[in-house]
C-alpha cells in the first residue's frame, strides 16, 4: 500500500521529529510513504480566522498535490477536520458565489482520502498494536477536533493501550479543551491561558511523565505552558511513541 | 436597535472584559462550581433517553420546516390567538415593543407589573423603558430577582445570577429588599432554602396585589394558537394566571407549527437546560379562557434583528435556539470569562454568534464576539437544536475582517471590515502568497533554523500575548521537507 | 387589531412580514412547509412496561422530584385524604366544582368550594387544595391539569401552599409525553406539575419551595375506574 504524507506546516517547521516518526511507523507497517512537496499548509489558521478567500489558493493546492493518491495520512486530528469538515464549505459557498463548481469539486476529491494517522491505523490498516515500545506513564489528551469533529473516540486510546510498556493514566477533564484555538490563544490570551494553566494542573495531577494527543499545536500550548511553569512533563506527539522500539527508542 | 436598554453600550471587546473576568477568583470559582454542576447533570439526564440523537435532529428539522416558512406560520399564529380571544400587536424593533407595552399597561391604569423572566423584554431594555414612564417592574424569578436588588445584570441566560454565591445573594437581599418591598428577616443566613423562602415572602405581596403580568414564551404554536411558558419556582404561574391583563413579548422565531411538535421540545428543553426530566411548571393558554386566568391577552411579537438574522443562510440557524443554556454550561471560555464579559443578555457561544447577528458587528464588543471561542465544539454537541455554533462563528468572522453584504433593519447594505484587523489581514495574504509557493515556504524555514539560536524567550507585540504563558518551541535545525529531500532525495 | 394602542401597527405588521419575505429568497417559492422533512424517528414511549410497571415508574419518577406518593383503592380514598389533611393540620380546603363529593365525606377541614368572585388574597388563607388531574405521565413524573370540573381555576392549585392531586390508575396514566399530547385540548389551559415548585439559582443547587405549593402530594387510586375523568378525551 502506498500512501501520502500530508505532514502540516506546523510538523514541517517546528516538529520534524513528528513527521520523522510517521514515515518510521507506517514504513515499519510495510506502507509505503510518497511527501508530495508542492503541499504546504491546509488553511486552517485562516480559515478559522475568518478569511475564507485568502484558504481558496491552499484548497487547490491540496487537491493538486494530492491527486496521484488514494489515501492521505497526516498526524494533525485538526488539519484532517479542516479537509473533512471545512473544505466542503468552502466549496460550496465558492459555487453559492457563482464561481462555479471547481472548489467544490476539489473538495470531494479530498475528503474521502484524507485520513487522520490513527483512524489510519485503526480503519484503513486493521491494526492496533503497531509493535512500540515506550516505558513511561503517559496521559492522553484527545484533542477537540479529533474528539468532536473526526469522531477518533477510543481509537488512540486502543493504540496507546497496546504499546509495550505504556502505562496510561486517565485525564481528568479529559475532553475539556486546553484554550490552543488557533488565533484564539493570542486573540483571547488571558482565556486561553487560564484554560491552559487548568489542562496542565490535570496533566501533572496524573503523575504521568508524557502528555500526549494527536495534535501538535494542541501540544505546543500545553508543553509551552508546561514549561513556562518549569513542569517535568514532556509533550509528546502520539505518532512519536507509535514510532518508538526497543530498538528506536524515543529519545 | 432603538430604544435598547443603555446598560451594554460601550462595553469593552470580549478579550478585555474578559481579562478581568478571569483575575476574578471568586467569580471563576463561582462559575466552574455551577457550570461542572450542571453540565454532569445534563449528561446523566440526556443518557436516560436512548433517542436523544433522533429528538435532537427532530428538533432542528421542526425549527428548519419553521424559519424557512416563518410568514406562513406568523399568521397562522396571529389568527389562532385572535380567534381565542387574545390581540397581537407586531413590533420591527425594540423602541417599537417598548412603546406598544408601555401603552397598554397605561391603558389599565396601572404603575406596577409583575414579570415572569423573560430574555425578550431583556434584550429590547423593557423595564428602563418602562421605568422612565412610570411603571415599576418587579422581576419575580428568583435569579432575576438577585440581580434586580443587585443593581447588576444577568450573566446566564438560565441562572442570570450565576456569578454570585449564596453569601453574596444573602447580603444583597438583606440589604437591598426593603427598599423594594417587604425587607428580609433579620438575621438572614446564606442558607439557599432559607432565601428561597425570603424571595417567597418578598415576592408574594406584589402576585396577590398585580393586575398586570408580562411575559415571553418558549413557544407558540401556529395551528392552535397556544404559549408554553416552561418554569420551575411558580412565579411564572402566578404572573400568567393572577393578573387580569397578561401581555407576552416574544421573538418571532419562537412559533412551532403544531401542537405535537411540542412533543419534541418538551422532552429536550428540561433535560438541556435544568437537566431534569420535566421541569416543575409547565403553563399552557391559548388567548383567554372565561373565569380561569386573565381577562385581557395581549401578544407582541418581536422581530428586533431576527429578519436579519433570518436573511443570512448560516446563520439563520441561530434562531433555532431554544434558550436552553446547554451551551453556556458546557463552554470552557464561559466558564472562565463570566456572562458580562459578552455584553448582551445572550451571553455563551449562543450570545456570541446571536448578538452579533441581532446587533450587528459594528461595535467593539459585537465584531469581537465571534472571536470569543476556541472552536473547541461543545457547544454543538450539547445544542438541542443541532445549531453548529462553530461554523456561525467562523462565518461570522469573515464578516468582521472582510465585510461585504448583510441585511440591517430589513435592508440589504455592504458593510466594511471592523477596524483594527488591517494589520492582520496584511500578515494573513502574505502567509498565504509564502504557502502558496513552496520555495518561498523551504527559504523561510531555512531562515528561521540558521538563526534559531538567536530567537528570543519573549515576543514583542502581539507574539507577547503567546509567551507571557507559553515558552515558545524551539526552532528545529532543519525542516521536515529538508530531512526528507536529504535522505530520500529525489522521490517526487 | 388595538390601533389605540399601537398606532402604527398595521404597518408594522407588513414592515416585519415583508422582512421575512425577502429574508427567504433563498426558498423556492413553489416550497410548501410540509416539504421540509421532519424525521421523527424518536420513540413514542421509551422501554417495554406493562399498564402496572408504568404506575410504578410514575410513582417512582414523582418521588424523585419530592412528590410525597400514595397508594390506595377507591374506597379507601375519603379515609386517606381525611389523613393526609389532617397530618397537615389544614384548618381548610378549597375544592373544585366538579370533585367528586364523597372524597372529602370523611375530612374535618371546611369544605371551601372555589368561587370566580374569590380574590387571590382570599386563596392564600386557604391550607389545602384537592384536585383530580387530566393525564399523567409515567416517564417524566408529571400530572397534568386541564381545568376540568374536578381541576378547576389554575389558581387554585398555585396559591394554597398544600395540593393534594388524585390520579386514576391506570386509566389516567400515560407513559410518555407524546402520549399524554394526544390525549390533551390545547383549547383549554393547562399546568403541568413535575414534583413541588423548586429553583436551581443559587449555586445549582435544587431547593424545594419557591412561589408555588411547597408540598405536592399525589394520591394514585387504582381499582376504582368506574368512570372516566371528564377532562380525558
Amino acid at each position: 500500500m502506498r500512501v501520502a504524507l500530508f505532514v502540516t506546516c506546523v510538523n514541517d517547521t517546528l516538529y520534524p521529529r513528528t513527521g520523522q516518526a510517521v514515515v518510521r511507523l507506517l514504513e515499519r507497517l510495510g506502507v509505503e510513504v510518497d511527501f508530495p512537496q508542492p503541499q504546504t499548509c491546509c488553511g486552517q489558521p485562516q480559515f478559522n480566522t475568518g478569511y475564507r478567500h485568502e484558504t481558496e489558493p491552499l484548497v487547490r493546492r491540496f487537491d493538486r498535490a494530492f491527486a496521484d493518491h488514494e489515501y492521505v495520512v497526516t498526524p494533525s486530528g485538526s488539519c484532517a477536520a479542516m479537509v473533512r469538515d471545512n473544505y466542503p464549505r468552502i466549496g460550496a459557498k465558492a459555487a453559492a458565489e457563482g464561481r462555479g463548481e471547481e472548489l467544490a469539486e476539489a473538495a470531494g476529491r479530498a475528503v474521502p482520502k484524507t485520513y487522520e494517522l490513527t483512524e489510519f491505523l485503526v480503519d484503513v490498516l486493521g491494526v492496533t498494536d503497531v509493535g512500540a515500545w515506550f516505558p513511561y506513564a503517559v496521559t492522553y489528551h484527545p484533542t477537540c477536533h479529533g474528539l468532536r469533529v473526526l469522531g477518533l473516540g477510543e481509537r488512540p486510546r486502543r493504540l496507546l493501550e497496546q504499546v509495550k510498556g505504556l502505562e496510561l493514566r486517565e485525564l481528568p477533564g479529559a475532553q475539556e479543551c486546553c484554550g490552543f484555538g488557533g488565533t484564539f490563544a493570542v486573540k483571547n490570551a488571558a482565556v486561553s491561558a487560564a484554560m491552559g494553566a487548568d489542562k496542565v494542573r490535570a496533566v501533572e495531577s496524573t503523575g504521568a511523565g508524557a502528555v500526549c494527543t494527536v495534535d501538535n499545536s494542541c501540544l505546543m500550548h500545553i508543553g509551552g505552558t508546561l514549561a513556562k511553569k518549569g513542569s517535568a512533563v514532556r509533550p509528546v506527539h502520539i505518532g512519536e511513541i507509535l514510532a518508538a522500539t526497543e530498538e528506536e527508542p524515543y529519545v | 436597535m432603538s430604544g435598547t436598554s443603555d446598560t451594554y453600550l460601550g462595553m469593552p471587546a470580549f478579550p478585555a472584559a474578559a481579562r478581568d473576568a478571569v483575575r476574578n477568583e471568586t467569580l471563576r470559582e463561582n462559575l466552574r462550581h455551577a457550570t461542572h454542576t450542571i453540565r454532569d447533570k445534563r449528561a446523566k439526564a440526556v443518557a436516560e433517553l436512548d433517542d436523544w440523537a433522533l429528538l435532537r435532529a427532530a428538533g432542528r428539522d421542526v425549527k428548519e420546516r419553521t424559519l424557512r416558512h416563518l410568514d406562513h406560520y406568523l399568521l397562522q399564529l396571529e389568527e389562532s390567538v385572535t380567534a381565542a380571544g387574545g390581540t397581537v400587536h407586531w413590533a420591527a424593533d425594540a423602541g417599537e415593543a417598548n412603546r406598544i407595552v408601555t401603552a397598554l399597561v397605561k391603558q389599565t391604569g396601572q404603575s406596577e407589573v409583575v414579570k415572569v423572566k423573560s430574555m425578550a423584554t431583556q434584550e429590547i431594555g423593557l423595564n428602563e423603558a418602562l421605568e422612565a414612564e412610570g411603571i415599576r417592574a418587579y422581576e419575580t424569578d428568583l435569579a432575576e430577582l438577585i440581580v434586580q436588588l443587585g443593581d447588576d445584570r444577568p450573566s446566564h441566560i438560565l441562572v442570570p445570577a450565576i456569578h454570585r454565591n449564596r453569601g453574596e445573594i444573602r447580603d444583597i437581599f438583606a440589604q437591598r429588599m426593603g427598599s423594594w418591598g417587604r425587607p428580609a428577616l433579620a438575621g438572614l443566613s446564606d442558607d439557599p432554602a432559607e432565601l428561597a423562602e425570603a424571595a417567597r415572602v418578598h415576592l408574594r405581596e406584589k402576585f396577590l396585589r398585580a393586575k398586570v403580568g408580562i411575559s415571553g414564551a418558549n413557544f407558540m404554536v401556529a395551528e392552535t394558537g397556544t404559549l408554553v411558558v416552561v418554569e420551575s419556582e411558580g412565579n411564572g404561574r402566578m404572573c400568567l394566571t393572577l393578573p387580569e391583563t397578561l401581555i407576552s413579548v416574544v421573538g418571532i422565531e419562537k412559533v412551532v407549527p403544531t401542537w405535537q411538535d411540542l412533543e419534541v421540545f418538551l422532552q429536550t428543553l428540561p433535560r438541556s437546560s435544568t437537566a431534569e426530566r420535566m421541569n416543575p411548571y409547565t403553563s399552557m393558554w391559548t388567548g383567554t379562557t372565561d373565569s380561569d386566568g386573565p381577562r385581557t391577552f395581549h401578544l407582541v411579537l418581536l422581530d428586533n434583528g431576527r429578519t436579519d438574522t433570518l436573511a443570512d443562510e448560516v446563520g439563520r440557524q441561530a434562531l433555532r435556539c431554544i434558550r436552553c443554556s446547554a451551551c453556556l454550561n458546557v463552554c470552557p471560555v464561559y466558564e472562565r470569562a463570566g456572562g458580562h464579559a459578552y455584553g448582551s443578555v445572550y451571553p455563551g457561544p449562543i450570545g456570541a454568534i446571536l448578538s452579533p447577528q441581532l446587533r450587528g458587528t459594528g461595535s467593539d464588543v459585537d465584531a469581537s464576539l465571534p472571536y470569543a471561542s476556541s472552536l473547541c465544539g461543545a457547544c454543538y454537541d450539547v445544542c438541542p437544536v443541532a445549531i453548529d455554533i462553530p461554523e456561525v462563528l467562523v462565518h461570522l468572522r469573515e464578516r468582521v475582517v472582510e465585510g461585504g453584504e448583510v441585511t440591517r433593519n430589513g435592508e440589504r447594505v455592504t458593510i466594511k471590515p471592523a477596524k483594527g484587523h488591517t494589520a492582520e489581514r496584511a500578515a494573513m495574504r502574505a502567509a498565504r502568497w509564502v504557502l502558496d509557493h513552496p520555495g518561498a515556504l523551504r527559504a523561510g524555514q531555512r531562515l528561521a533554523s540558521r538563526t534559531r539560536r538567536l530567537h528570543p524567550k519573549r515576543l514583542p507585540g502581539p507574539g507577547r500575548a503567546w509567551t507571557d504563558t507559553r515558552a515558545l518551541p524551539e526552532v528545529p535545525a532543519e525542516s521536515f521537507r529538508d530531512w526528507w529531500q536529504r535522505t530520500r532525495g529525489g522521490a517526487r | 387589531m388595538n390601533g389605540s394602542v399601537s398606532g402604527g401597527a398595521s404597518s408594522s405588521r407588513e414592515r416585519v412580514l415583508a422582512r421575512v419575505r425577502r429574508a427567504l429568497a433563498d426558498v423556492p417559492r413553489d416550497e410548501r412547509p410540509r416539504d421540509v422533512g421532519v424525521e421523527r424517528g424518536y420513540l413514542r414511549v421509551h422501554g417495554d412496561r406493562t399498564a402496572e410497571q408504568t404506575v410504578d415508574l410514575l410513582a417512582e419518577n414523582l418521588a424523585d422530584y419530592r412528590a410525597l406518593v400514595h397508594r390506595v383503592d377507591a374506597a379507601g380514598l375519603p379515609r386517606l385524604l381525611k389523613r393526609l389533611l389532617a397530618a397537615h393540620g389544614s384548618r381548610s380546603v378549597l375544592v373544585p366544582p366538579g370533585l367528586p363529593s364523597e372524597w372529602l365525606a370523611a375530612a374535618d377541614p371546611a369544605v371551601v368550594p372555589d368561587r370566580e368572585a374569590d380574590t387571590a388574597y382570599e386563596l392564600d388563607t386557604v391550607d389545602s387544595v384537592v384536585t383530580g388531574c387530566a393525564v399523567a405521565i409515567a416517564e417524566t413524573g408529571t400530572i397534568v391539569l386541564d381545568g376540568g370540573p374536578d381541576q378547576g381555576r389554575r389558581r387554585i392549585t398555585l396559591v394554597p401552599d398544600h395540593h393534594i392531586c388524585v390520579v386514576r390508575v391506570p386509566d389516567q396514566v400515560v407513559r410518555s409525553v407524546p402520549q399524554a399530547l394526544e390525549r390533551l385540548d390545547p383549547g383549554r389551559p393547562q399546568t403541568w406539575i413535575s414534583g413541588p415548585s423548586a429553583t436551581s439559582d443559587i449555586e445549582l443547587n435544587r431547593v424545594e419551595g419557591v412561589h408555588g405549593p411547597r408540598t405536592l402530594e399525589v394520591i394514585l387510586v387504582g381499582g376504582g375506574s368506574e368512570r372516566q375523568a371528564p377532562s380525558v378525551r
